[in-house]
């Protein structure tokens, strides 16, 4: 018997952009769908292929390495209008390390060349110096209630934000955005822009929960409850992220 | 004579000092040693004056500084794969950088003779069109696995950017491959594994290599090293010893080189084996997606119901970043397990990869102290069976040393150890 409730992913260019375990936050929508009997249908797309518009509760995009990242800047913008008129329905999207980078304005490589993004979040993006790579934990704050959050970073861009879209929360440890330690990722509406991986979903997730919600109540509206979990592996291996940030060894 | 990889250098490096050797040379090495600047400058400090080649596993970030301060006469490149990006960064930037080293190396009055692996698109990209290439590859189909592993790299053709045919694939996203838009293609080996052999003891292969006048000749050659990985090895070392008779011509007579390298056993946790009273431990390094996608497939090669430890820890030698765990595919092991114990600094990491990957959770013991998870994992483990323990490398600095306080095992550092 099929389950009653199914979110729809739109999982873009998984070939390109999966430097950074992106897979493991595609096991954790499934799994905690399915630990609630429901399902998780998954639409690939690749390069040069066009998304249906209107037809995902829920997008991803990951990281990539420059090469891959330049190689899929060109052909997104094709896609630019859908995820933009699915961003202003309340569709989820989450955008992680090169992800947050494409999904802005704009990204100024390290030799110069300015790379179009998709515009859906308000912010610009440079690569700068050095990379900032390294523990990152952040108290998130989203629809008022305010959540650690941790994961690693490994990036060299550095990324601004505009006055539409408001940082998912405040570095407690780590670089964040810019570099300079304060904020980290980027929110609006049920878009949501980050450089935290780890990957990101598995011990947060409260933010995964977040998404998947967000995904139902597209598809459905407000009737579909997530039912809690234990979340007992969860919170250990998310006490030891914030064990391993705060001990220098 | 320098040999980088990312996977494989240590067994590699290994397996020519034996045949080197066997050869007549007196060597300075750094076989089993640090292989950064200072473990080569130390190993050249404490090195008999009177040596005649210097054999040097290099890591592949340190390869730009080493090539520039020796004069390598034969130099083997065996694969790029991804691997603690907290520490190397892109793959794409470390195949840029091994290309400047290329191009100087070509560029000196004395230029070596390259021994590159065909099979690898990155390293064929690396050597194509330069004089002095000895190419080596595995030709035996039928080790293919299906399709590219999840961690496979090098998916894009280097010169145009098009997305790459591979025929077959054998280890990551070493196999045979071509470009569907451009001419770049796999290199014909000179030196290649025709014919492989896999046990969960080592494996027995079919050697092809070229003769100075007449048609290319087979030997075959057994190993008790394990795995495709190590077929690869075994393939690498045995062509830079022929490249390096060629070079000097001191001949060596393959055979010799055949029987040296079926003595020659596993490196320091790359899968040798401790007796711990009535079972044994199986230690096996495990260092990026790639390489544990292998150690997987040779678990899986043993007979019936598996025990497994997993230790994961996240200092700087492990890599800091754990997130390469969701990269590998453990997932065949699920119906196989009697038993699996994580550990480490990360073990609840483990735990959460695991889970999310549909194992059977009951199944599952997780302990951060490596030696409680080893006293959880042995009294798991059946008597007369064996438990695989594939761990990170300061984790596996960690078990060795609770086994040696216990008496299984001298230091690893001993001369006979």
């Amino acid at each position: 018997m099929s389950a009653i409730h199914t979110v729809r992913l739109c999982h873009m260019y998984p070939q390109l952009m999966n430097i950074y375990a992106d897979r493991g936050n595609i096991a954790v929508f499934r799994q905690r769908l399915a630990w609630r009997d429901m399902d998780l249908e998954i639409t690939e797309i690749g390069l040069g292929e066009v998304i249906d518009p209107g037809q995902h509760d829920l997008y991803y995009l990951g990281g990539g390495q420059d090469r891959d990242q330049n190689l899929v800047a060109k052909d997104l913008v094709a896609n630019s209008a859908t995820l933009q008129a699915a961003a202003n329905v309340g569709a989820a999207q989450l955008y992680v390390c090169g992800g947050i980078q494409l999904a802005g304005h704009s990204y100024v490589t390290a030799d110069g060349t300015e790379l179009a993004g998709l515009g859906i979040l308000d912010l610009t993006t440079e690569a700068g110096q050095n990379r900032l790579v390294g523990d990152l934990i952040i108290d998130a704050t989203v629809e008022g209630t305010t959540q650690r959050v941790v994961g690693y970073e490994n990036h060299i861009g550095r990324t601004r934000l505009g006055p539409s879209c408001v940082p998912l929360g405040k570095v407690v440890s780590g670089y964040g955005n810019d570099g300079g330690g304060r904020y980290e990722g980027a929110i609006f509406n049920h878009v949501i822009g980050t450089y935290l991986h780890g990957p990101l979903l598995p011990k947060n997730p409260w933010l995964a929960d977040l998404l998947l919600g967000w995904a139902l109540e597209h598809r459905y509206g407000q009737d579909v409850v997530l039912r809690p979990l234990e979340d007992t592996v969860e919170a250990r291996a998310h006490d030891a992220a914030i064990a391993r940030a705060g001990v220098k060894r | 004579m320098l040999v980088s990889a990312t996977n494989g250098k240590t067994t590699t490096t290994r397996l020519l000092a034996a045949a080197t050797r066997a050869a007549g040379y007196h060597l300075t090495t750094n076989a089993e040693g640090s292989n950064l600047e200072r473990g080569i400058a130390t190993a050249l400090l404490k090195g008999d004056k009177g040596a005649d080649l210097g054999l040097f596993e290099v890591d592949e970030a340190a390869l730009a500084s080493i090539a520039a301060s020796t004069r390598p006469q034969v130099v083997v490149l065996m694969n790029l794969f991804r691997d603690q990006l907290d520490r190397y960064g892109e793959l794409e930037t470390l195949v840029d950088k091994w290309r400047d080293v290329l191009d100087d190396l070509e560029a000196r009055s004395e230029p070596p003779t390259f021994v590159l692996n065909a099979d690898d698109p990155n390293i064929a990209a690396l050597g194509r069109g330069r004089p002095n290439v000895v190419w080596f590859g595995v030709d035996d189909a039928s080790q293919a696995i299906g399709d590219r592993e999840h961690a496979a790299d090098a998916t894009m053709c280097r010169d145009c950017g098009a997305p790459l045919d591979h025929r077959v694939v054998l280890v990551g996203h070493l196999g045979h491959w071509d470009c569907p838009n451009c001419d770049l293609t796999r290199p014909t080996p000179n030196v290649s594994a025709t014919k492989i052999d896999l046990s969960p003891q080592g494996q027995k292969m079919t050697l092809q290599y070229p003769t100075p006048a007449g048609p290319p000749t087979e030997l075959t050659i057994s190993s008790p090293l394990p795995g495709l990985h190590n077929s690869y090895n075994v393939v690498a070392a045995f062509a830079a010893s022929w490249a390096l008779a060629d070079r000097t011509e001191r001949p060596q007579e393959a055979h010799a080189v055949a029987r040296v390298m079926a003595k020659t056993k596993p490196a320091f946790g790359r899968g040798e084996v401790i007796e711990v009273d009535d079972k044994r431990i199986q230690l096996l390094l495990a260092k990026n997606p790639t390489g544990v996608n292998q150690n997987v497939r040779t678990i899986l090669r043993s007979p019936g119901k598996l025990h497994v430890l997993v230790l994961l820890n996240d200092r700087t030698a492990d890599g800091q970043d754990v997130s390469w765990i969701w990269d590998v595919d453990w997932e065949p092991l699920d119906s196989r397990l009697a038993s699996l114990t994580l550990g480490g600094d990360r073990a609840w990491d483990l735990a959460l990869r695991f889970q999310y990957g549909g194992f059977d959770m009951d199944k599952v013991k997780v302990s951060p102290d490596p030696a409680k998870a080893l006293d959880i994992a042995l009294a798991a483990t059946v008597a007369g069976h064996t438990l695989c323990a594939l761990s990170t490398y300061t984790a596996m600095l960690d078990l060795r040393w609770v086994l040696t306080q216990r008496g299984y095992t001298p230091a690893y550092w001993s001369p006979d150890a």
